[in-house]
């Protein structure tokens, strides 16, 4: 179980409260306008932004002041998600710890990883040698070699078209519920969420919602989310 | 930002270090040069005139290369020719070409038996002097005009397209257009070209050293030079080189106030979209090529006269090119050092200490130029070594200092630009400190640090400054040997070393920049 309590997170003017919690194993969407505050809510989670107030649990335990990369969670960026100079294993690698060398064991987990998300023989492409579907799943093959309790997506699948789009949903549906990960992830589109995700959040306005199942948020909206569906 | 605090120890650390090394070496030989003044600023008439002529020739060669500037960067904005990317590109090599070669050439062109003096001669026209104030403005034009040509060039490019096309729509004629669209860049531009390209010509020691002298003819650091090594005046230096200091810090502040444009290294290949094709077009023809030969001729001439005796030149030129390329490898290393841990520091500062700490290191260097530096480092060694024996070391550390601004001004904004990209990721992943350094910032930063680098190897390479102070005959520097054969009127041998050095300067810039280019994948 992740709780947030009441967690507050400033950005200038704008400000995010959360105060809820997810279960573990879970596949959460978070849905809800531009600029209401999903990836505020994500970096928070992430540990990229510092809250004014509020805690983040984690069973029991305090996280709301440890590093990003101390934190039970992999996140992937709406960008960026790839070191431009490194090769795709390189890169991988890097879920690893701090180093690209690539000792026997170590190049076979990258490789099964790799393997895992479709990228068999890619090992030694550079990020700009492969279509941008294969940096999607590059990146998913590092964040899953992470084996996080948690998996955090920012919207990185928002440049593919919509059946690469919906392809890496199913891949990520398929690899989070074979790893046991608990899956948050923001999204613009209703179906994407009905799609893969047991729960959903409605973000709007710097409120954070607490999850819901998303059969039936859906089946009978929230003011919020009404507002938001048009 | 959430940062390993590992990382964080180490880079204040050597940003702590570097800043004290900084600080050590301009303020420490500032002091010294104080502490020996002991009576106060008294100014013999001699220094007078030799305050006036730092002002003077300063003044200008500033003012004509501003002037002869504007028409060329003119000319360059509005046409399109075969060859200009070129001559842009040559525009940018005076910033690595050693003053001494650029001194050498000038001579073989305008020089009592040069070329010009043997046409004119021909013609029955009495032969024009190169040395003292011509010779000192001249070599300083001919090493300014390229800076002020790219940045007046930076000024038109920065008019957008969207007047021009106005100016087009209201059918404004060629005076209209200078009114109000040229006129009005250039009263911003120049004043700032100006105060820089005087600043420069205030502490340029080695042109002063080979063509200027006499009562007429000395700046205050060519004094300095004098007074140390001919007269053997610690004193007198020191008095001199308080002067320097206050002169150029006068100016360095002015210049901060101006907010001179930076010069920037691309973006110079695109044209203004100039209305009227054809008129002007002679003029404009008429003065590119007039700069053309003026700045190629010279570095035609030390090619074409020292390329036959480059490689019959004695054991101890050679041996001073080992020393140049010694000194420069450690000036490079150290300011490449510095640069790298200044700029992480740089970047970990918040609201505006980043800028206010490259222009204090800016403004630092500019007031203890290198002669100065020189001359209190002598000052504080001399109460515990001979000081001539460590004429290489002080070279290396001066070089590296002066370089500094130089390298921070392109590792700073880079550094920035990558966190900004790729810092998330590198948070995410808990890449700190050491690994950080390894995997995501060197890589990425290979090509503005590969042309620092470069900068910084070509111009210690070249320089001849605080080595002439120092050194002893056995351990001088390329550039100090072609100053001597030059005194000694071995011509011939002087130009086939200028070219040696022209050679490993080019060369040494040439690899810097080369190795942070290849397999770059920007």
């Amino acid at each position: 179980m992740l709780t947030c309590d009441d967690l507050i997170v400033r950005q200038g003017q704008f400000a995010l409260h959360a105060a809820l919690q997810i279960p573990a194993r879970a596949r959460v969407a978070v849905i809800g306008p531009s600029g209401g505050g999903k990836s505020t809510f994500l970096l928070s989670l992430g540990g990229f932004l510092t809250p004014s107030a509020g805690r983040i649990l984690w069973s029991q335990r305090d996280i709301t002041d440890l590093p990003p990369a101390a934190r039970p969670m992999a996140m992937l960026f709406q960008d960026s998600n790839l070191f431009p100079h490194l090769t795709l294993a390189q890169n991988v690698a890097l879920a690893l710890g701090p180093s690209i060398r690539l000792t026997p064991e170590r190049k076979a987990l990258v490789s099964d990883s790799l393997a895992r998300t479709g990228l068999t023989g890619m090992e030694d492409r550079l990020p700009r040698d492969v279509s941008g579907g294969q940096r999607s799943r590059a990146a998913l093959a590092r964040a899953l070699l992470q084996n996080e309790t948690f998996l955090l997506l920012d919207e990185p699948f928002a440049a593919l078209g919509p059946a690469l789009k919906a392809e890496m949903l199913d891949l990520v549906h398929a690899l989070t519920t074979e790893n046991g990960t608990t899956l948050l992830m923001v999204t613009h589109e209703p179906a994407e969420a009905k799609r893969i995700a047991t729960h959903t959040c409605v973000v709007a306005d710097g409120q954070v919602a607490p999850p819901v199942e998303t059969e039936a948020l859906f089946a009978d909206p929230t003011a919020v989310l009404r507002a938001y569906l048009g | 930002m959430v940062v390993c605090t590992g990382g964080l120890r180490a880079i204040h650390i050597f940003g702590a270090f570097s800043i004290a090394l900084i600080l050590c070496l301009t303020l420490g030989p500032l002091a010294a040069v104080s502490s020996r003044v002991e009576t106060g600023l008294r100014l013999a008439p001699a220094d007078w005139s030799a305050l006036r002529f730092t002002v003077t020739q300063a003044a200008l060669s500033a003012f004509l290369s501003v002037v002869l500037a504007i028409p060329v960067a003119r000319a360059l904005a509005r046409r399109r020719f075969v060859g200009r990317a070129l001559l842009v590109t040559l525009l940018g090599a005076p910033f690595i070409l050693p003053v001494i070669v650029a001194v050498l050439g000038l001579l073989s062109v305008f020089g009592q038996a040069g070329w010009l003096n043997t046409i004119l001669g021909r013609i029955g026209v009495p032969p024009v002097a190169i040395y003292g104030l011509h010779g000192v403005v001249l070599a300083h034009v001919f090493l300014n005009l390229p800076l002020a040509i790219r940045l007046l060039l930076q000024g038109w490019l920065a008019i957008p397209g969207e007047r021009f096309r106005l100016a087009r729509a209201l059918g404004f004629g060629p005076r209209d257009i200078a009114h109000h669209l040229e006129r009005p860049m250039l009263r911003e531009m120049v004043p700032g070209a100006f105060l820089l390209i005087f600043l420069i010509c205030m502490t340029s020691f080695a042109v002063a050293l080979t063509l200027g002298g006499g009562p007429r003819a000395t700046t205050v650091e060519l004094a300095i030079y004098q007074a140390f090594r001919f007269e053997f005046d610690l004193g007198k230096a020191a008095q001199l080189a308080l002067v320097q200091a206050l002169i150029c810090g006068l100016a360095g502040v002015a210049v901060l106030r101006a907010s001179v444009a930076q010069v920037t290294v691309a973006g110079l290949d695109r044209g203004v979209d100039w209305p009227f094709r054809h008129r002007g077009l002679w003029a404009d023809r008429i003065w590119l090529s007039m700069a053309a030969l003026f700045l190629c001729l010279p570095l035609l001439s030390v090619v074409l006269d020292g390329v036959a005796r480059l490689f019959v030149l004695s054991p101890e030129v050679y041996r001073a090119a080992l020393w140049s390329i010694l000194v420069a490898a450690g000036s490079t290393a150290l300011a490449g050092g510095l640069g790298l841990s200044l700029a992480l520091f740089a970047d970990r500062l918040r609201g505006g200490a980043a800028p206010r700490l490259v222009e204090g290191i800016g403004l630092l260097t500019l007031v203890v130029s290198p002669l100065v530096m020189g001359t209190g480092l002598f000052i504080l060694m001399f109460a515990f070594v001979n000081p001539t024996d460590w004429a290489l070391p002080v070279t290396v550390l001066v070089n590296a200092v002066i370089a500094l601004p130089f390298v921070l001004r392109a590792l700073i904004p880079a550094v920035t630009a990558i966190e900004a990209a790729h810092g998330r990721l590198a948070d995410a992943l808990g890449l700190a400190g050491w690994g950080r350094l390894r995997l995501v910032l060197l890589p990425r930063l290979r090509r503005p640090l590969g042309f620092a680098l470069g900068l910084t190897a070509a111009f210690s390479m070249g320089d001849l400054g605080v080595i002439a102070l120092f050194a002893m005959p056995e351990q001088g520097t390329l550039p100090l040997m072609v100053h001597r054969l030059m005194g000694a009127y071995r011509v011939d041998d002087a130009e086939a070393a200028a070219l040696l050095l022209l050679i490993l300067s080019l060369g040494a810039f040439w690899i810097f920049d080369r190795g942070g280019r290849a397999g770059a994948d920007m």
